[in-house]
């Protein structure tokens, strides 16, 4: 028991650090902006596509720094050539923007990938047990994937706190108007942001691909979950997407490693009628299966009792 | 194949008032082109694509009352269809092992009042917030039924779907509903009734309140009405008309299963919406047909017709944010006040760069395509009927000439027509005030 306990939370924190480098990435471009950026999943993907194909060639450490590069400077030619002109026309024309080449970059991803999951592989030199608790080993990769998560927030936050450009940035956030009355370009500062962000989906994607699956559908299924990290952190709020996503993390991760039921807490259905058949399937459900539409629950349950998320301060 | 003759389109603001024909005239016409479509397109093929352009129709205009007149951007309208589709399929079946005597064309109202009852509970979660917030909660919502469906065997049918029966029911004036052609008629019908009621609503209070809420929302709450109400009114009629359209594809189909409520087929009716305009009434209806129509022709010639989806999709909105309707729409005082020969040529001009850079894409999308996708088949390879060599250097070179060349003397040409259309748009105004 202790050991499950303790090797989910290893695994919970481990998936919230990976979700909140990509949703950071997603709620600074959303309250720079105004922007909520849908394609920010894929350039996780893109991220993991493009380290295993450079992986193939020069080795799995060339792909962690020379992915996320290209696909940064993918998100700044995006966002210069892509959103700053479907700007003019409004919100709702960025969101759908983006809500296509979402849609664009997993035909692509198919097309030259295909739809099975390619063989990306944890490097040889991280393939052995970091560690052993009671009987299961922890793998050394892991226990990297953690420690480059938690890396690379510790250096998002001295930036943004410690340094001129954070500073800008921080003020971006709030007056755009003013931070370009004072003689800054926003729209390079927007570019950068959205290349960095983009950046670092590609981080995650990278050191999450060998350890996860690496397959067309990764952005579909994760997209959604960032948004929900998102809303429920608040709108904008940077330390509010961190303690999102380390909730979402712990609680899908232990989620998973339980098997309890209604009926293993109350006892099996009597039968009653055509109605059972219908109610079993509630009835039956363990905590396990139900584990993907937790979050959305989550969300809805925010929504209701907290509509401007943990540690947001706006309403929309 | 079938409707690119399509004759007027139902809703085009009549304007002018004037006799019974003048402000129903269109409708007229539409129930007339409705009646005779099946005649002209007599094919299996053409029947069918168009009993699914009809659901289709439906759901985008359903669509259209949140983001076209509401303002509200939703990503999860599918599961109002999906939902309305899943009662009706249960309905019938229900209806068909107890001898209910209830006809089939009364079914899709099951569907209707399910996603009226959907609407309602979701709605009062979502329509709290309004633009981004809104959207996303929606996607939430629509992950969190589709995730569900999958958990929900008894009721979904897991990944097989629920099947059902339509000549199983009761058969009033001997309709079996067994020939597709009937069942045509059935979702024409419907399809007239809903798009009719749907305008209808446009046309009240209510639905001027509904702009006013999407253009201005402050304004709209100082002068006494609650944002939040109207949103949530216009999102549970909403689904009520999505119900509609999902028991129609339930009927149509006589299968429903949990990807009809999923994230693909939201992004569907976006799509549909998007291409054919939301700011006008006959927006969605075009988008409808018209998508519906390319999937149909698109994957018979291609595997990636996706792409193409999503590339088309891109380029609407960068470049006609207003759709096919807005890009139509712009064009008519130009032929009201018979100027519309003087920007004609100027379109024709952007219409030969603008094609020969789609060539070109294309060409580079399928020779990726061989290369990546065929690799069995080795690099041998035809587009449009001219068989190449995909890892040979000419085609690529052919195609990014093509591309770069067309798109360069394109932008150029969309300029100057432009400036033709604005000149050409000042000279009917300066006629509009003469004599």
């Amino acid at each position: 028991m202790v050991e499950i306990v303790l090797i989910s939370a290893l695994d919970g924190v481990l998936y919230g650090m990976l979700l909140f480098l990509m949703a950071s990435g997603l709620t600074v471009i959303f309250s720079m902006m105004g922007v909520l950026n849908f394609a920010h999943a894929s350039f996780y993907m893109l991220g993991a596509f493009f380290g295993f194909q450079i992986s193939r060639y020069l080795g799995f450490w060339a792909g962690l720094v020379a992915a996320p590069l290209l696909v940064g400077g993918l998100g700044t030619v995006v966002e210069r050539y892509g959103l700053r002109k479907v700007h003019r026309h409004g919100h709702v024309a960025e969101l759908l923007f983006t809500f296509g080449l979402a849609f664009v970059i997993e035909d692509l991803v198919e097309m030259v990938w295909g739809k099975l999951p390619v063989d990306y592989r944890v490097p040889p030199s991280l393939d052995f047990p970091a560690f052993t608790i009671f009987s299961g080993n922890y793998p050394a990769f892991k226990v990297f994937e953690l420690l480059t998560a938690i890396a690379i927030f510790a250096a998002l936050l001295l930036v943004v706190k410690r340094t001129r450009v954070g500073l800008i940035v921080q003020a971006a956030l709030s007056h755009p108007d003013m931070v370009g009355m004072l003689g800054h370009n926003v729209d390079r500062i927007f570019m950068l942001v959205f290349g960095v962000g983009a950046g670092l989906a590609a981080v995650a994607g990278v050191i999450a691909g060998p350890a996860l699956v690496t397959q067309s559908n990764m952005a579909g299924l994760l997209g959604p979950i960032l948004f929900v990290v998102v809303v429920v952190g608040g709108l904008g709020s940077l330390s509010g997407a961190f303690l999102a996503s380390l909730l979402i993390g712990l609680v899908q991760t232990f989620a998973v490693a339980s098997n309890a039921s209604l009926a293993g807490a109350f006892g099996d259905l009597v039968p009653s009628g055509w109605l059972q058949a219908y109610v079993g399937d509630i009835w039956n459900v363990t905590v396990a299966q139900v584990a993907p539409i937790l979050p959305y629950l989550l969300l809805v349950l925010i929504l209701i009792f907290r509509p401007r998320g943990l540690m947001g301060t706006r309403e929309s | 194949m079938s409707d690119i003759a399509r004759p007027p389109l139902p809703g085009l603001p009549s304007g002018r008032a004037g006799g019974v024909l003048a402000t129903y005239g269109v409708w007229i016409a539409a129930a007339v082109v409705l009646a005779v479509l099946p005649h002209v397109f007599a094919s299996g093929l053409a029947l069918t694509a168009m009993c699914l352009m009809g659901t289709m129709i439906i759901f985008a205009l359903s669509y259209n009352m949140l983001l076209g007149q509401t303002g509200l951007l939703s990503f999860g309208q599918a599961v109002f269809f999906g939902l309305g589709g899943f009662l009706t399929v249960h309905a019938m079946n229900v209806a068909e092992s107890g001898g209910v005597p209830l006809p089939l064309a009364v079914f899709p109202l099951f569907g209707g009042v399910a996603g009226l009852a959907f609407g309602v509970i979701f709605g009062a979660v979502s329509t709290r917030r309004a633009g981004t917030a809104f959207a996303m909660i929606t996607l939430g919502v629509a992950e969190l039924v589709s995730s569900s469906a999958l958990i929900l065997r008894h009721f979904f049918g897991g990944e097989e779907g629920v099947t059902t029966d339509r000549t199983g029911l009761v058969h009033l004036f001997g309709l079996t509903f067994g020939p597709q052609i009937q069942v045509y008629y059935l979702i024409a019908v419907w399809c007239f009734v809903s798009a009719a009621a749907m305008y209808a609503l446009t046309c009240t209070p209510f639905g001027r309140i509904c702009n006013a809420v999407r253009d201005n929302p402050e304004r709209a709450g100082f002068i006494g009405y609650d944002t939040q109400t109207v949103r949530f009114i216009s999102f549970s009629l909403s689904g009520l008309f999505a119900g509609i359209a999902g028991g129609l594809a339930a009927i149509n189909f006589e299968i429903m299963n949990a990807a009809q409520l999923g994230l693909a087929q939201s992004g569907t009716v976006i799509l549909m919406t998007y291409i054919g305009g939301v700011g006008d009434f006959v927006g969605p209806i075009i988008g409808a047909i018209l998508v519906t129509y390319l999937q149909v022709a698109l994957s018979d010639v291609t595997d990636v017709w996706q792409l193409y989806f999503g590339l088309l999709f891109i380029g609407m909105v960068i470049f006609v944010p207003d759709g096919i309707a807005g890009l139509l729409a712009r064009q008519r005082p130009l032929l009201l006040a018979r100027q519309l020969h003087r920007v004609a040529p100027f379109y024709a001009l952007a219409l030969v760069p603008g094609l020969a850079a789609i060539t070109g894409l294309s060409m580079m999308i399928e020779m990726t395509n061989q290369l990546a996708v065929h690799v069995s088949d080795g690099p041998a390879m035809a587009f449009l009927y001219v068989p190449f060599d995909a890892d040979a250097p000419l085609p690529w070179l052919v195609a990014a000439t093509l591309l770069a060349a067309g798109t360069w003397l394109f932008l150029r040409a969309a300029r100057a027509a432009r400036h033709a259309y604005d000149e050409a748009l000042a000279a009917s105004r300066a006629r509009g005030r003469g004599p």
